[in-house]
């Protein structure tokens, strides 16, 4: 237990306990708050959280980015970062603009069918609809 | 600065504000890209990060409504749920590598194998473009699909919008 409490410990893992604070900042926003505008910005946090927490894991302590001299003649001791995690999070981030955009326009047209872009707004205008509906139901019956 | 700027969004009721913090957070996590050797990366972070969904997000604005309504007010389920994810990926991280260690099982595997095949296979300076067009083009076309079938969903989902609301308009002045 005692290996726990030291600073190194502590310090070599301080990057991952910041990205979870930052996730867990942009999780807090999509759950708890009823915009959607503010909904998907949380949800661009959290992503972008998780980006740096893979970015973290491919860098090697004094190395440099990935990239080779022009002439290709590589020093061998020139450390690399590890290139694998930026490809990765490269194709992440084109991802995550397309579902980012296809969240937006659902809000668009969520909006021209409800005029409001709050959740619980929405949520009411759902039972007053099945409301209506249920009575419609009752009065066909009788 | 990023968890403060994380915090500002939290609270902030202004949609405006909301959206304009979005893009600086974007950048300031461009510049710790950098920090940690991702320039690409980086690159692209501020590009479609800060760039292009801070124009959709607007765009999305001038279409729905400025600024916040509804409850302000702390719920505790859901920060109570938060924490508690939190303190179990927090305790998941005792067993992770010491940061920039060198010798973890991500720094040992298929990276320095990439990093030596590159200049002999391909022979492209960078090593993030020759494994991303290259050794994991499958991947990228995977993602270009993605692309194309968010593109399709907007297009339709956005078609006919003005023609909707032109009808409308006239649906409200027609009664009258």
């Amino acid at each position: 237990m005692v290996e726990f409490f030291t600073s190194d410990f502590v310090l070599g893992r301080l990057n991952y306990w910041f990205f979870i604070f930052l996730m867990m900042t942009g999780l807090y926003i999509v759950i708890a708050r009823s915009n959607l505008v503010k909904k998907i910005v949380g949800l661009n946090i959290f992503q972008t959280s998780v980006f740096m927490l893979y970015i973290s894991i491919g860098k090697v302590s004094g190395g440099t980015a990935p990239i080779f001299p022009i002439d290709m003649n590589i020093d061998p001791n020139v450390v690399y970062s590890n290139p694998l995690p930026h490809v990765l999070i490269l194709t992440a981030i084109v991802v995550g603009i397309a579902t980012t955009s296809l969240g937006l326009a659902l809000m668009v047209r969520i909006r021209e069918s409800y005029h409001t872009i709050e959740e619980h707004e929405i949520a009411e205008q759902e039972q007053e609809i099945m409301r209506k509906e249920l009575g419609l139901a009752k009065e066909g019956e009788v | 600065m990023l968890i403060i700027t994380a915090l500002s969004v939290v609270v902030t009721r202004s949609l405006f504000a909301i959206v304009t913090l979005s893009g600086v957070f974007s950048l300031l996590s461009a510049l710790l890209f950098i920090r940690m050797d991702a320039v690409d990366v980086a690159f692209t972070e501020a590009a479609v990060g800060a760039g292009i969904s801070t124009v959709l997000m607007l765009g999305t604005l001038a279409l729905t409504s400025r600024s916040e309504r509804g409850d302000k007010k702390t719920q505790v389920a859901p920060l109570f749920l938060v924490i508690l994810t939190g303190a179990l990926l927090i305790y998941g991280t005792v067993d992770m590598p010491h940061f920039g260690a060198p010798d973890t099982p991500a720094q040992t595997h298929v990276g320095p194998d990439y990093l030596e095949r590159i200049p002999k296979e391909i022979d492209v300076p960078n090593a993030v473009t020759a494994i991303l067009a290259s050794y994991r083009g499958y991947d990228t076309l995977g993602e270009t699909a993605v692309v194309f079938t968010a593109g399709i969903g907007v297009l339709m989902l956005m078609s006919g919008l003005a023609r909707r609301r032109r009808e409308d308009e006239d649906d409200k002045e027609g009664p009258s």
